[in-house]
């Protein structure tokens, strides 16, 4: 059986490490990350969710007019990066909290980095190379901007 | 690590200060009532949220194969029981998103760990507030004539 100290008694000097103090940074990335997504997120609910027809509106000329447009470029690499960096790290906190075993710990934080870096470059990746007005596509399925282009 | 956590208390050193454990295990920032209520659903709404967000990223990114793809996916979206599931995550992010600055406020502001209960019921009436003015639109969208 292991040992915990008593609340509070100083830190043994051999467990105090020097350098970066990853911990901290997450902790203060999921505060400061946490404030910025409370406007993305609420900014992309209220334009994809609620205004206009909401949901119905949504279809491949409507995502390609969004991505025409710069701001929205921004606002969306911001909301994948954030939002997918801050979900991943509380995901880790909790596979701390939970697994029994340092193997499955292992297994499941490399899935969860995986899964992680797999998306952000995928997501990315469509943001930046997507084409509103893909060469042979249904005028009716593309924007209207595309027309005698 | 997890193997470090359980285990025994060490005995008291000489220069520890000697803190009495509560009476009844409750009324601590995350020991039973509110602190800990709110700290579950942060936790269920937060591991909620994440699948939605994986899976989000790979429907969204049929944008780059072809509008056909995209929109056969998203249409499943405008379904009456997928219309409940974005009620649903609304309902998470909403909560989440609220509880998200109480605890920021608990870490930053000097009397945030003293006012961490009336704040839990703050956190409440705006995520009330917040729902009725989505909920009847959302169900106009997915259940009314379009
Ligand atoms: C809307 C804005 C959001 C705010 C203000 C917010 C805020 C927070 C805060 C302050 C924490 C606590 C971190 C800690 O205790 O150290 C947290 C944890 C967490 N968040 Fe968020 N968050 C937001 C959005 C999201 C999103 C979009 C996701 C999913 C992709 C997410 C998933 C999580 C998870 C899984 C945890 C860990 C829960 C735990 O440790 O019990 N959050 N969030």
């Amino acid at each position: 059986m292991t040992t915990i100290e008593a609340p509070r008694s100083p830190k043994p000097a051999r467990t105090r490490r020097r350098g970066i103090n990853g911990e901290k940074w997450g902790w203060i990335y999921m505060r400061a990350s946490g404030l910025v997504l409370v406007i993305l997120i609420f900014g992309h609910l209220f334009v994809n969710l609620v205004s206009g027809k909401g949901v119905n509106a949504i279809d491949f000329a409507f995502v390609a007019g969004k991505l025409a447009d710069p701001f929205w470029v921004v606002w969306d690499t911001l909301l994948l990066w954030l939002a997918l960096i801050h979900g991943s790290n509380g995901i880790r906190t909790l596979i701390n909290d939970y697994t029994r075993t340092p193997l499955t710990r292992r297994i499941l934080l490399i899935a969860v980095a995986t899964a992680t870096a797999v998306l952000l470059i995928l997501g990315t990746l469509v943001i930046y190379t997507f084409d509103p007005c893909p060469a042979g596509a249904a005028a009716n399925l593309v924007p209207s901007f595309c027309q005698g282009r | 690590m997890p193997d470090k956590t359980a285990g025994t208390l060490a005995t008291t050193s000489r220069r520890a200060p000697v803190i009495k454990p509560p009476k009844r295990l409750v009324g601590t920032v995350y020991r039973g009532r509110e602190g800990m209520w709110s700290w579950v659903l942060h936790r269920i709404t937060g591991v909620a949220i994440y699948f939605f967000l994986l899976v989000h990223i790979l429907d969204t990114s049929l944008v780059r194969l072809s509008p056909e793809a995209y929109n056969a996916v998203i249409n499943t979206y405008k379904t009456p029981i997928m219309g409940l599931g974005e009620t649903a995550l609304v309902v998470a992010i909403g909560f989440h998103a609220l509880n998200g600055l109480r605890i920021i406020l608990i870490d930053f502001w000097s009397v945030g760990a003293k006012y961490q209960r009336l704040m839990f019921w703050i956190v409440i009436a705006l995520w009330i507030v917040l729902l009725v003015g989505f909920v009847p639109r959302q169900f106009m969208h997915i259940f009314g004539a379009h």
